[in-house]
């Protein structure tokens, strides 16, 4: 983690900058080629040897996805889904490389009450810090697309670095490297945008009509990026979303809008009380009311 | 404000119990409140020093939480009878007014708790339940997957909601007490001047009076 | 492999049939990807499973277990029937122009000279008619009835579309598209490259399945060219290199073969290996089969072997019968009649076929020495794991000595790809606790023997104590010595035939290359092959040049590629008749008027005249065989046979089920169960997420891939209340055994002659020992048979049954 803080922060949760749009200098970007991916989950071994995590030996649930979900040990995972296509009757077997997208605005640093607990570079790598981070939980709430995951202990928040340290010298991430048959490939987002062009060429000639890009708009593009052979219908890769947005609800509430509201009501309230009691003074019990109760109480004996 | 000052007499209002109770849910709400403001405005994440640190402070939230829900409800069992509502405190909050300007006189004769502290009451009620809602199911470390991430979301919004809404509530809550000098010893002491009695809660001494339990130049036994 | 890796890259289509290339060899898989992407390639997949591979391919097609000869002499078909023949390539560089000897004939199932009591076929009469001139008689017109082309065309007639359809269950419209693919590269200028594994060895017809794809790239012309060739993808890092060291009973290094006991001495030997040319002009290279041999008991021998002694040819073990492989030396165990056995890097309770019998097998060794890395299942056969592993060790008397080894990444060496690289590799840690090198070992037991020999003598201790053991530190050959004899050197001074006055290579020198070889006892070469891989100039094994002259996808540099550092074999087929390239965009070699230049070694002399030296110059004809000759045993053209355990009988000959050819044991025989009792069709496969029985004994493979599961249909699954994630019980006639259920889309059924016939996945990773949960293997299922040629067991086809079940108890 050492290296990846040699890179400029361009936005810090918790931070004036978190709800500032960055300017963004060099953006990496990593392409998964899903068309070109066998699902040999090397990216899989190679992020937890890298990331150095203990991910337990499960059990087989019925898929060979495995874990059968990302983990605060597990930061990427295939996933598979066996589709029919109704079109042509066939088979389709929809593997993805599951992990975090490093939205360009993401909502896990939007959400984020612990200042500088999350940062995004100036590359566009969307970073925990785990060292700042309190533990809540709210990144979870605030991904759209339901990734980073909450160990028990330590009781914080993990996800795909898109291995920050390595990037930050100059090398790829652990996943792009190990990826045998280049299906994971790393870069600037322009070549990586030229790259994805040539092979949604290449996937039209062999009929996948629909073959297209996918940096969704929702969350100002993405610095993980996929090529999809039916990018018209995302959520057939296992659900990925085909509109991501930082959730309505979550913007309310991290939005200023709560900020300005909810403060300026408690200070006016103060002000108000502080108001009314200078102007019309406290409303203290007269001697009369003394005398009233204690006649009332005496009166009673 | 001694009875053997002025002649003062002092009248119970709130038992042991109910004061112990009640200053470990001020001391846990404001607690809360610190915390809270910490986790909702990032300038405020500072005062999640007092707590030693952001960690800690996550960590003792949603346990304070618990015990403030624990002795609201202790009150609220104490209390519930008395926070009835009736026609006299909707004739009574019509006339917020003459509340604010300090004119009770014109006011129905109030009983135990008047129609502010009883909505005060039952907000706080409300509130402390939904916050305890959603603040179970956004416990991420026992409850993370209970609920889906979705209802999380709901749920932190409606925590945040009704935390603000709370906190406005014990604004007034506090304003009050300092507005109304005398107020405060019914919590501390347990005990109010009769003067105390006559000008807010007329119906309530009378009461007390009649039933006997108000004993002129002393401390009364129990009230209620 | 013919081709290498990279050069996959090159091909217009690629066809995965018979292996599952993206998972059991995801690295090599790159050059099919780079292929698809680079150069609009496309790639087939023809599998019983919808495997990671299929979901990249742009077609895939289902196939039964076991069919594949039938699948593949359809497309043949397909091809002559629609003239989609390379013809200016088949006729010079096959052998179908050559006329076959009257009398041979198939019927029913059966080439002539078949003896059903001994299971085996007089095969003299499947050769070619020899003119008085003493070379085989051709008709380049190909009309003579006894043709090779005709014969051919004769024995497919058959494996039209329809039957394609009821032996494989691949439906017609299907395997026609993909007949139609496969087609196109019968252009010069389109090429097709093959990728098999296991898939089509694994079976007791398991040589022939790969002959039929041999025959159909011959015919399409796709031998010898860039992305082209029939490309064996080798199961373990360097089993390349375990076959080309001749580590099996009936080889010697260099593919050279252990004598049989009717070759007394040396010259008997040797004739019957030292083939003349059959056409001629040509090359038959096979003649130079004395230099090597000799070489070789030179290696072994050293000063002790000479001309006068047969160069100790007599100290060679002889063979009795064709060959010890590991089913005969299981079988021998089992009858109590092999009592010790050393078992190096082998886990044969977990990769033999019944595992009962395996177990039988070990339990009544007198003892078993395991040298191997890891803590196998087979060293601890003994123990008792409950269902997993249900012995009593109270009566297993074996003892059982383990000699923990370094694994690849510990030591110094060279792996053997697919390929045909040998590449070095050099130690990236030391060795745990007392683990040794293998090569430490083995000269340990060689030198204590020898010791044993010396002081107490003992039946023909000579060729212990003769052995050339010349090593710095005899206790400890290093692997660059080891290397070093596998190159050769000269023992004396190696001169030029033409004029022996020229000194070619001075004495004690390494050799250049197996050219320099000799039968006067002048050299010396552990594997000719290898001859070339460490000469004067260095370690060619430990080159490192990436450069790729002409982007030929050759790197010459890189490496050594043996033969020669030759990367493309028979790469003078790429070239016609004249010697130009069929395609100039894939140039390898070409003929400048006088001699061959270009990327690559050319697999020919440098100055053999194409006009009139063909390309197949191992081959005595010089050219390709669509006809085997008697060099298979089960056939001169691959036919259709049922596994041995097979759902539904030989349509084509229901006289014959399995292959006739093949070896079957009386006991293993009573083992075989029939599709009544087991209606489905088992078959075994790798998963991408392991490494065999390896990979389980480290915790990250042990995460992605946990636990033993079976795969089914989801129409299986539904007529026999099987769900997803659920545990079943599958039992075939040796074993039963658990799993968890896999129901899944990616198995369908298929309409087998009319009947519906069930697929049962089973994947191979899990034992008793490692980190994963316990499982079993498919081996405790399958039947002991073996392919009639080289006994690779036939695990890719057998019969099971499967139930609901309820977790084993351990």
């Amino acid at each position: 983690m050492d290296a990846a803080r040699t890179m400029t922060v361009v936005r810090s949760s918790a931070t004036a900058s978190a709800r500032t749009t960055p300017r963004f200098e060099d953006e990496v970007t990593k392409l998964i080629d899903v068309s070109k991916c066998i699902g040999c989950k090397a990216c899989q071994a190679a992020c937890t040897e890298w990331n150095d995590t203990v991910q337990p030996i499960g059990y087989f649930t019925g898929s060979y996805q495995n874990p059968p979900d990302l983990t605060a040990n597990m930061f990427t995972l295939m996933r598979f889904n066996e589709w029919v296509n109704p079109k042509s009757g066939e088979l389709e077997w929809l593997i993805r490389k599951d992990g975090c997208m490093h939205c360009a605005d993401p909502g896990c640093l939007a959400a984020c009450p612990a200042p500088g607990a999350i940062v995004q570079y100036a590359n566009g790598i969307v970073d925990f810090v785990h060292e700042n981070c309190i533990g809540c939980g709210y990144c979870v709430k605030g991904c759209p697309f339901d990734i980073p995951r909450y160990s028990a202990a330590p009781a914080k928040a993990y996800k795909c670095t898109l291995c920050s340290d390595r990037v930050a010298v100059g090398d790829g991430p652990a996943c792009a490297k190990a990826c045998p048959t280049e299906a994971i490939v790393f870069g600037t987002k322009g070549e990586m945008l030229h790259h994805a062009a040539g092979r949604i060429t290449d996937l039209k000639s062999r009929g996948f009509e629909s073959a297209g890009l996918y940096n969704p708009d929702g969350v100002n593009g993405t610095h993980v990026m996929y090529v999809l052979p039916h990018a018209d219908q995302p959520e057939l890769y296992s659900n990925l979303p085909s509109d991501p947005h930082v959730s309505p609800w979550v913007r309310v509430w991290k939005g200023a809008a709560k900020t300005y509201v909810s403060l300026a009501a408690m200070a006016a309230l103060i002000v108000g009380a502080v108001v009314h009691h200078a102007a019309g003074g406290a409303n203290r019990v007269s001697e009369k009311d003394e005398q009233a109760a204690k006649k009332l109480i005496e009166g009673k004996e | 404000m001694a009875a053997d000052q002025a002649g003062i007499t002092f009248v119970k209002r709130h038992a042991l119990d109910v004061r112990i109770t009640h200053w470990i849910v001020a001391l846990c709400f404001i607690l809360l409140a610190l915390s809270g403001l910490a986790f909702f405005f990032p300038p405020f994440f500072f005062l999640t020093a007092l707590f030693g640190g952001g960690e800690t402070a996550r960590i003792l939230h949603p346990w304070i939480g618990l015990v403030l829900a624990l002795g609201y409800l202790y009150l609220f069992l104490r209390f519930v009878g008395a926070c009835l509502w009736h026609s006299d405190d909707s004739r009574w909050i019509s006339r917020l007014g003459q509340v604010m300007s300090g004119h009770d006189e014109n006011l129905p004769e109030v009983g135990k708790f008047n129609a502010g502290q009883k909505l005060y009451f039952w907000a706080m009620a409300l509130l402390i339940l939904v916050l305890l809602a959603s603040g179970v199911i956004t416990w991420n470390e026992y409850f993370a997957h209970a609920t889906s991430i979705p209802a999380q979301r709901i749920a932190v919004l409606a925590h945040s909601i009704a935390a603000a809404l709370a906190i406005l509530g014990f604004i007034v809550h506090i304003h009050m007490v300092t507005w109304e000098p005398g107020t405060l010893r019914a919590m501390v002491n347990g005990t109010v001047s009769g003067g105390w009695g006559w000008k807010h809660h007329r119906k309530w001494l009378r009461e007390v009076v009649s039933a006997g339990r108000a004993k002129p130049g002393t401390n009364a036994p129990p009230a209620e | 492999m013919t081709n290498l890796w990279t050069d996959i890259r090159s091909a217009d289509l690629v066809i995965v049939m018979g292996g599952n290339a993206a998972e059991a060899h995801p690295c090599g898989f790159k050059w099919v990807t780079r292929a698809k992407a680079e150069r609009g390639a496309r790639l087939i997949v023809v599998d019983p499973r919808f495997t990671r591979t299929a979901a990249v391919a742009d077609y895939y097609a289902p196939i039964r277990p076991g069919t594949d000869i039938t699948f593949l002499l359809g497309v043949i078909k397909y091809c002559i029937d629609n003239n989609k023949v390379q013809w200016d390539y088949v006729k010079p560089f096959t052998n179908a122009a050559f006329i076959v000897m009257e009398g041979y004939g198939f019927k029913d199932g059966l080439f002539t000279g078949y003896d059903p009591a001994k299971r085996s076929y007089d095969r003299a009469g499947w050769d070619y008619e020899i003119g008085p001139d003493g070379y085989a008689v051709l008709d380049p017109t190909l009309t003579h009835p006894r043709c090779v082309w005709n014969l051919l065309k004769q024995h497919i007639a058959p494996y039209t579309p329809e039957t394609v359809a009821r032996i494989c269950g691949t439906p017609r419209e299907k395997f026609l598209h993909i007949a139609a693919m496969i087609a196109e590269t019968s252009a010069p200028n389109k090429v097709m490259t093959s990728m098999y594994a296991l898939g089509w060895t694994q079976h007791s017809y398991g040589a022939q399945n790969i002959r039929a794809m041999a025959m159909l790239q011959l015919i399409l012309g796709n031998v010898g060219l860039r992305g082209g060739g029939v490309n064996a993808l080798r199961g373990h890092s360097n089993i390349q290199g375990l076959t080309d060291l001749g580590l099996m009973s009936e080889l010697i290094p260099g593919y050279l073969n252990m004598p049989h006991e009717t070759e007394p001495d040396l010259a008997s030997y040797l004739k019957k290996r030292t083939f003349k040319p059959l056409q001629p002009d040509q090359i038959s290279y096979w003649r130079n089969y004395p230099k090597f041999m000799v070489s070789f008991l030179k290696a072994m021998w050293g000063d002790a072997a000479s001309a006068d002694n047969d160069y100790r040819y007599g100290w060679i073990p002889k063979l009795d019968i064709p060959m010890y492989d590991v089913i005969q030396a299981f079988e021998m165990m089992a009858q109590g009649k092999m009592n010790g056995y050393v078992c190096q890097g082998f886990n044969p309770l977990l990769s033999f076929p019944n595992r009962t019998k395996v177990t039988t097998g070990l339990s009544k060794l007198k003892f078993l020495v395991v040298m191997d890395p890891l803590d196998t299942e087979t060293a601890n056969f003994w123990q008792n794991h409950g269902e997993y592993n249900d012995v009593d060790p109270s009566k297993i008397e074996t003892e059982v000595i383990q000699l923990p080894t370094t694994c690849f990444a510990e030591d110094e060496g060279s792996l053997t790809n697919s390929g045909r690289w040998l590449q070095w590799h050099w130690a990236g840690g030391d060795p745990p606790g007392e683990a040794r090198s293998d090569v430490w070992i083995m000269a340990q037991i060689h030198l204590r023997m020898k010791a044993l020999y010396a002081k107490e003598g003992g039946k023909l201790p000579e060729p212990i104590l003769n052995l050339d053991w010349r090593y710095k530190d005899p206790a400890d050959p290093t692997p660059a010595e080891l290397a070093r004899e596998m190159n050769g050197s000269a023992l004396e001074a190696v001169t030029d035939p033409q004029d022996p006055a020229k000194v070619l290579v001075e004495k004690g020198k390494q050799l250049p290359s197996f050219a320099f070889l000799r039968d006067d006892g002048s050299t010396a070469c552990g594997c000719w092959i290898y001859s070339g891989c460490y000469t004067e100039a260095g370690n060619a094994m430990a080159r490192r040049n990436n450069a790729d002259p002409g982007h030929a996808e050759i790197y010459p540099g890189w490496a050594f590629s043996w033969p020669v550092n030759r990367r493309i074999l028979y790469n003078r087929a790429s070239c016609d008749l004249s010697g130009k390239p069929w395609d100039p965009t894939r140039k390898i070699i070409e003929w400048n008027g006088t001699k061959w230049v270009g990327y690559d070694v050319p697999d020919t002399l440098p100055t053999a005249n194409p006009e009139t030296v063909m390309p197949f110059i191992m081959d005595a004809e010089g050219t390709s065989r669509l006809w085997a000759r008697g060099l298979m045993v089960d056939g001169p053209f691959p036919t259709h046979y049922e596994p041995f355990e097979a759902p539904v009988a030989n349509v084509l000959a229901p006289g014959v089920q399995g292959n006739p050819a093949a070896r079957v044991f009386p006991d293993d025989r009573a083992d075989f169960g029939t599709a009544t009792e087991f209606p489905l069709v088992g078959t075994s496969y790798r998963l991408t997420e392991h490494f065999h029985f390896w990979t389980k004994h480290d915790r990250v493979n042990a995460m992605l891939q946990p636990q033993f599961f079976v795969e089914i249909s989801e129409e299986l699954g539904r007529e026999k209340g099987i769900t997803d994630g659920a545990w079943v019980r599958v039992w075939s006639k040796r074993a039963s055994i658990k799993a968890v259920a896999c129901v899944t889309k990616r198995i369908r059924p298929w309409t087998i002659d009319g009947k519906t016939v069930h697929l049962v996945g089973i994947p191979l990773h899990w034992g008793f020992m490692g980190l994963t949960r316990k499982g079993w293997g498919p081996n405790s299922l399958t039947p002991v048979v073996g392919d009639a040629n080289v006994e690779t067991p036939e695990f890719k086809a057998f019969l099971v049954n499967i139930e609901p079940s309820t977790p084993p108890t351990s």
